[in-house]
């Protein structure tokens, strides 16, 4: 199965990676350790408390379906520099059923659990970039990043 | 296990959420304050979220259930001390709370019950009222 590419890959151009950590995402207990540990990279980069909420909302979304429908998996936290500009890049990952119709995931109200179907949206418009991909019976990734 | 306070004041139950809420909390929360409802009677339900940082669409579903519940129950819901940071996010993600009446702190929310309740009181009288005028004729 290929592997479904949405939107544009990530430019690492120039990019710097500055510090990066990986958090197990197996319980509703650790959605809340990934977004404190998001908030305390959010706050360590300089981002203003909207921008800190909107990045540690949706961390908080995506962190929640790669438990709910991922079966569990990791979430990877960057620091970015490029140039001038900092920013974070949190990449979730799952081994779970992955997503048959990205299209379909990424509309609002869409949902085949118990939530209202915002996560995967919601989650995109809190992010200044969002990449992806999906295989069905292999898992899926999605990428976010943030910048200040 | 972890449990968010419930304090009962009059006709209305207060509950003021401090804490970074995971989700078997909220569920915890919506299950107890369902039971407090039928064994107070209250009429009314303030929830206090200036200690919340995020509000995700978890929290959103849940806040939105407890509201429901309670009106089937006979009571009002206000959620009261939402963080700006919070709302623009929350419009942002797609999230409108639907159902959901707010107020912008804990003292414009206990009036907004307030009235709310008087309001249904004084329909009850004024029905009453009307009962009796009918039954006069």
């Amino acid at each position: 199965m290929k592997l479904q590419i949405r939107s544009l890959p990530l430019n690492g151009v120039q990019m710097t990676m500055q510090k990066t950590e990986t958090i197990d995402i197996q319980s509703s207990t650790d959605v809340v350790l990934v977004r404190q540990a998001v908030r305390l990279l959010a706050v360590e980069i300089g981002f203003g408390l909207v921008d800190q909420t909107k990045i540690v909302t949706a961390a908080s979304e995506l962190a929640r379906n790669t438990l709910d429908y991922g079966g569990g998996g990791t979430v990877k936290l960057e620091t970015l520099q490029e140039g001038r500009r900092r920013g974070l890049r949190l990449t979730f990952e799952d081994r779970g059923p992955g997503i048959p119709d990205i299209d379909l995931a990424l509309k609002d109200g869409f949902t085949t659990g118990s939530g209202l179907g915002m996560g995967l949206s919601g989650a995109k418009r809190l992010a200044n970039e969002f990449e992806i991909q999906s295989a069905v019976g292999e898992g899926t990734r999605v990428i976010i990043v943030r910048w200040k | 296990m972890e449990r968010i306070p419930i304090l009962k004041m009059g006709n209305f139950l207060l509950v003021t959420i401090q804490v970074d809420m995971y989700d078997r909390l909220a569920m915890t929360l919506q299950d107890d304050l369902t039971n407090r409802i039928t064994q107070t009677h209250a009429h009314g339900v303030l929830i206090d979220i200036s200690g919340l940082e995020i509000v995700d669409s978890f929290i959103g579903r849940i806040l939105g259930n407890i509201a429901r519940i309670s009106r089937v129950l006979d009571a009002q819901t206000v959620v009261v001390g939402m963080q700006p940071a919070v709302a623009i996010t929350l419009v942002e993600l797609g999230l409108s709370l639907t159902g959901i009446r707010t107020a912008l702190n804990v003292e414009k929310g206990m009036a907004l019950l307030r009235s709310s309740l008087n309001e249904t009181t004084n329909q009850v009288i004024a029905t009453q009222w009307r009962a009796d005028d009918d039954a006069e004729d």
